[in-house]
């Protein structure tokens, strides 16, 4: 993509990604990210801990919905900041054996504000799971040449 | 069990050096579904103007969470892991995190605050990298907030 600043303006979209998560797919992340918190894997643990069953990991659901943003930006190290909140849980259902998505979650960004002496755009993401926002504030920094 | 309030202001030295690898960024980025070439081919990094791999914009978090588990394996901070929610995420990156780094975590704890039966701790990890001339160079600052769960909560 490689926007220039100039052909940016606020509230203009920079598109839509759908991530299917698989049980197996929270156990790659547990792996190269050295969370291995049970409750990402483990059923019973999650339900006996309170939690309605196996949810992904936070920082799953965040680092697999900037890649909305660096596509777009062509460039992985023109996102200078990333910030959000979790807010709501994204359930996996166990679908092991089958081609099905346990969970999908949804992507879209928008350019929430510009600064031109910076030369950085910042961008907004919505990130829905089930109906609902799992993350609020997911906000992409991103410097544009 | 409680959280000892005092935690707040306790910092935790740099500990073990983290060596950044290339196949480490690309197993990375495969787990979170990243795909552009930066992370995974060479040439591609270095046609961008980068001097190896580009680590995704997340990656720090490895570095971030094993600074976190001094804390949480810290006996006199009393929080029990598997009660732990994580609340919010920031990385600020000072600049992009190559393969080929080595890197050193500074942690910090910003805030402990009560809720509820449980806690809500801020912390921050300073991530530098080490240079040739036994200096560091500021890679990222991460800031996250984890909530402990109270019993029932």
């Amino acid at each position: 993509m490689n926007p220039t600043f100039e052909e940016l303006s606020v509230g203009q979209d920079i598109g839509t990604r759908s991530i299917g998560v698989t049980r197996q797919d929270l156990v790659k992340y547990a792996g190269a990210s050295g969370d291995f918190n049970p409750i990402h894997w483990n059923e019973a643990f999650a339900t006996g801990v309170e939690l309605p069953g196996v949810i992904a990991h936070g920082m799953f659901t965040m680092g697999a919905a900037v890649q909305l943003v660096t596509d777009w930006a062509g460039d992985p190290a023109a996102v200078v900041d990333y910030q959000t909140r979790f807010t709501k849980p994204v359930l996996v259902t166990d679908t092991t054996g089958t081609a099905d998505a346990g969970a999908v979650i949804e992507v879209s960004g928008t350019v929430g504000a510009l600064d031109a002496e910076a030369r950085t755009a910042r961008v907004d993401l919505a990130v829905v799971f089930d109906g609902q926002k799992v993350l609020m504030k997911a906000q992409a920094l991103v410097r544009v040449s | 069990m409680t959280i000892n309030p005092d935690l707040q202001g306790r910092s935790y030295p740099a500990a073990e050096v983290y060596d950044v690898g290339r196949e480490k960024i690309r197993e990375f980025a495969r787990a979170v579904k990243a795909t552009h070439p930066a992370h995974f081919n060479l040439d591609a990094a270095q046609a961008l103007g980068h001097r190896d791999l580009v680590a995704p914009p997340t990656f720090a978090i490895i570095i971030a969470q094993r600074a976190d588990a001094q804390l949480i394996e810290d006996p006199e901070a009393g929080i029990d892991f598997s009660r732990v929610v994580h609340a919010d995420q920031r990385f600020t990156h000072h600049r992009p995190i190559f393969a080929g780094d080595r890197l050193v975590a500074e942690l910090h704890v910003d805030g402990v605050r009560a809720m509820g039966g449980g806690a809500m701790i801020t912390t921050r990890a300073e991530i530098f990298a080490l240079t040739d001339a036994d200096g560091r160079e500021p890679v990222s600052t991460t800031k996250s907030s984890i909530l402990v769960r109270g019993e029932g909560q």
